[in-house]
């Protein structure tokens, strides 16, 4: 369809100019809309596949170790952040001394960690040439701050969350980067860094996504700290 | 203070403070399951609601819930209340003013329910829309009248208004503009065009509230403009002289939610007074606009109560109209799904929880309008939002918000679509604001039985409009 109506289509990326049948929808832009909510919706509940990520992530040559929070299903990891901050109870993990751990977490998107988290962890793996990595961990129904018992437990002096970012409409697949110092439970969000939408093509590249993260590694190692003293990267952090 | 207690099903529950009856009566949320205030059965939340229906009124003004000495939005209601506003009611019990209520509103006596605003506190509010069904919250809620006006009038029996919300994920002037007149062309924008600013500067405050004026201006659209800063952009702005119609702010129902939103009691009467010294109005002189949530003050760790105990996310939201109505609001509206599922959970609890805000709000005197809307993790969909939106029209909603195509690019949530507006208005049998009305007669945007018309790229009116596109 093309018609003066384009001036605005071309104008922006909302949903101008849909038409009507009636006061409603035309029936193909219920459906295109109905499409992009049901692959957010998709993206928030189909569950990771844990096996065939611990398989890809080995390839980085690092152990992979699978972890729980204390949220036993989705719905309850929905309505209960507090428990997707916490590991299950009985959670164990090798203490070691560490300059980094890396937690990939389902979040709100398993499909974007499915998609592009191994691609994410091996580029930021491979610009850390002299770090000492902690075996990579996955972990399911996680929140950020999941990360700050697992780092603590392993012995990290930093540890990073790859995690799936709430699904958008046209977005179901975006993942984040959070940074912390020193982790520990009770780490307050304004004590990490993130690096959002990482989602290629449209978002950022892996390469992209990793030489941003890199820098921020190097400062924070140098700073001793992380969150609002190290640098104001990108947007404020949700949860 | 003797604890309360009532016998369900042959178990007796016990409720130590006034704090635990309301939080325990509630109708089911997640938010106050994760506050630790829930009922944990659905005995113990009929015993709170048995509870409840006996106290009397007056138990409000003499047991707090959220102390007067440690919050100020506790002092700003009881020093403000108008007793012989409460007169009619006084004398009764929740459950009795619950009855009082639904006679009065199947007698459609408007005058008295509406008399009772400023003699109620939130609290009272709260306590029976605990006991109400929500066809009784849309029963009483459409015979709470609450008229306001700019340059349009809101509230009128009969009408549901819209905001325009043409957000844009860079402020970038033709993307905004290109919704602007969609929005336009579907008839939607009378309550107000108000865009959530992708950055909080003066600088892009001024500059949006400038392209609003500037399409308001060239068409001479009765209705007014708003850019959703912080309140002190707002008055950067102002001070700049910014084409500035109304100051708005988010507020919540306690001093910490308020301090977690940077704002105080002051500073908005500070920036109530700033607004009307502009005088922008024609029909009336109401200049701010507010935007509330269940849920908001749990989420700033700012919701205990007398005693540090938890406070239920329903009566803190109606406090926050206690403060929204001491600025004589233009708009107030709650933004019903926004704020996601470990507040309200799925569709049932985002309903209720829609039809509870719009018949608090209006109970306590607000021109009450409501952010029908989900994200992508709560179990809700457009099938949910039409029944809320239908539910809310018939309600006597004063206003919801419409985007395109329900897709808000900048804040990636879903909210109405303007034709959703158009649906509910035709389902009804609903107009918009008069002056609106009028203004879309004028422009031939709608045809003689008031309906929008379905126009072509190419029609006179449609070219009209996208003039200001290009």
């Amino acid at each position: 369809m093309s018609d003066a109506f384009d001036v605005l289509r071309s104008a922006t990326r909302a949903r101008v100019a849909l038409g009507r049948a009636g006061d409603g929808l035309p029936t193909d832009r219920l459906l295109e809309f109905r499409a992009a909510h049901a692959a957010a919706r998709d993206a928030v509940h189909t569950p990771l596949d844990v096996d065939t990520l611990v398989s890809s992530l080995g390839e980085t040559g690092l152990d992979v170790l699978t972890v729980t929070s204390a949220a036993p299903d989705r719905a309850t990891y929905l309505q209960r952040p507090d428990l997707g901050r916490q590991l299950a109870e009985g959670t164990s993990l090798p203490g070691g001394s560490y300059d980094l751990a890396v937690v990939v977490a389902d979040g709100l998107s398993p499909r974007a960690v499915a998609d592009h988290a191994p691609g994410t962890v091996a580029a930021v793996l491979e610009r850390l040439a002299g770090w000492s990595v902690a075996p990579l961990v996955v972990a399911t129904q996680a929140r950020v701050a999941l990360g700050d018992p697992v780092g603590e437990a392993l012995g990290a002096r930093i540890v990073v969350v790859v995690i799936g970012e709430r699904p958008g409409l046209s977005s179901a697949d975006s993942l984040g980067l959070y940074l912390t110092w020193g982790p520990r439970p009770g780490r307050a969000d304004s004590e990490r860094n993130c690096i959002s939408n990482v989602r290629p093509p449209h978002g950022l590249s892996y390469a992209q996504a990793a030489e941003t993260l890199a820098g921020l590694l190097l400062a924070s190692r140098e700073l001793g700290a992380s969150g609002v003293v190290l640098k104001d990267e990108g947007p404020a952090l949700e949860r | 203070m003797t604890a309360r207690r009532a016998t369900v099903a042959g178990h007796t529950y016990e409720f130590p403070t006034l704090v635990e009856v309301m939080a325990k009566a509630t109708p089911a949320r997640s938010g106050d399951v994760l506050a630790g205030c829930a009922a944990t059965s659905e005995a113990e939340r009929v015993a709170a609601q048995t509870v409840l229906a006996d106290l009397p009124l007056t138990t409000f003004l003499d047991e707090q819930v959220v102390g007067y000495d440690e919050d100020d939005v506790t002092r700003l209601v009881l020093d403000t209340l108008d007793a012989a506003a409460l007169e009619p009611v006084r004398a009764l019990t929740v459950g009795g003013f619950r009855e009082w209520l639904l006679a009065r509103a199947a007698a459609g006596d408007e005058p008295a329910i509406s008399g009772l605003a400023r003699g109620l506190t939130p609290e009272m509010a709260a306590a029976v829309s605990k006991l109400m069904r929500n066809a009784d919250l849309v029963a009483v809620g459409r015979r709470a009248r609450v008229i306001t006006g700019l340059r349009s009038t809101i509230g009128l029996p009969g009408r549901l208004a819209s905001r325009l919300q043409p957000n844009h994920p860079t402020d970038d002037a033709l993307g905004v503009t290109a919704s602007l007149l969609d929005g336009l062309l579907h008839g939607s924008g009378d309550a107000v065009i108000g865009i959530n600013p992708a950055t909080d500067s003066p600088a892009q405050t001024i500059a949006l509230l400038e392209l609003i004026d500037a399409v308001i201006s060239r068409y001479e659209i009765p209705t007014q403009s708003c850019v959703l800063a912080h309140v002190t952009t707002t008055l950067r702005a102002l001070e700049k002289g910014a084409p500035v119609d109304l100051v708005f702010q988010s507020v919540a129902g306690t001093q910490g939610g308020n301090e977690g939103f940077g704002v105080t009691l002051d500073l908005l009467s500070e920036a109530h007074a700033a607004a009307l010294e502009l005088g922008r109005g024609t029909v009336g002189s109401n200049v701010t606009y507010f935007e509330t949530g269940q849920g908001s003050a749990l989420s700033a760790g700012a919701h205990l109560g007398v005693g540090g105990r938890p406070v239920d996310q329903q009566t803190l939201e109606c406090r926050a109209y206690g403060v929204a109505r001491h600025f004589d609001p233009l708009l107030v509206n709650t933004v019903v799904g926004f704020i996601g599922p470990e507040y309200l959970y799925d569709a049932k609890q985002v309903i209720r929880a829609g039809l509870e805000d719009h018949f608090c709000g209006k109970l306590l005197g607000l021109p009450m309008g409501v952010d029908v809307c989900y994200t992508n993790h709560t179990d809700v969909d457009p099938d949910d939002t039409d029944t809320l939106t239908l539910l809310l029209g018939a309600a006597g909603c004063s206003f919801v918000i419409a985007v395109p195509g329900s897709d808000d690019v900048m804040l990636h949530y879903q909210s109405l679509s303007f034709q959703d507006v158009l649906t509910a208005r035709q389902v009804l049998g609903l107009r918009p604001a008069p002056e609106f009305e009028a203004w879309l007669q004028r422009m031939d945007l709608v045809d003689d039985t008031g309906r929008v018309r379905e126009l072509t790229a190419d029609a006179p009116q449609a070219r009209a409009l996208l003039a200001a596109a290009r």
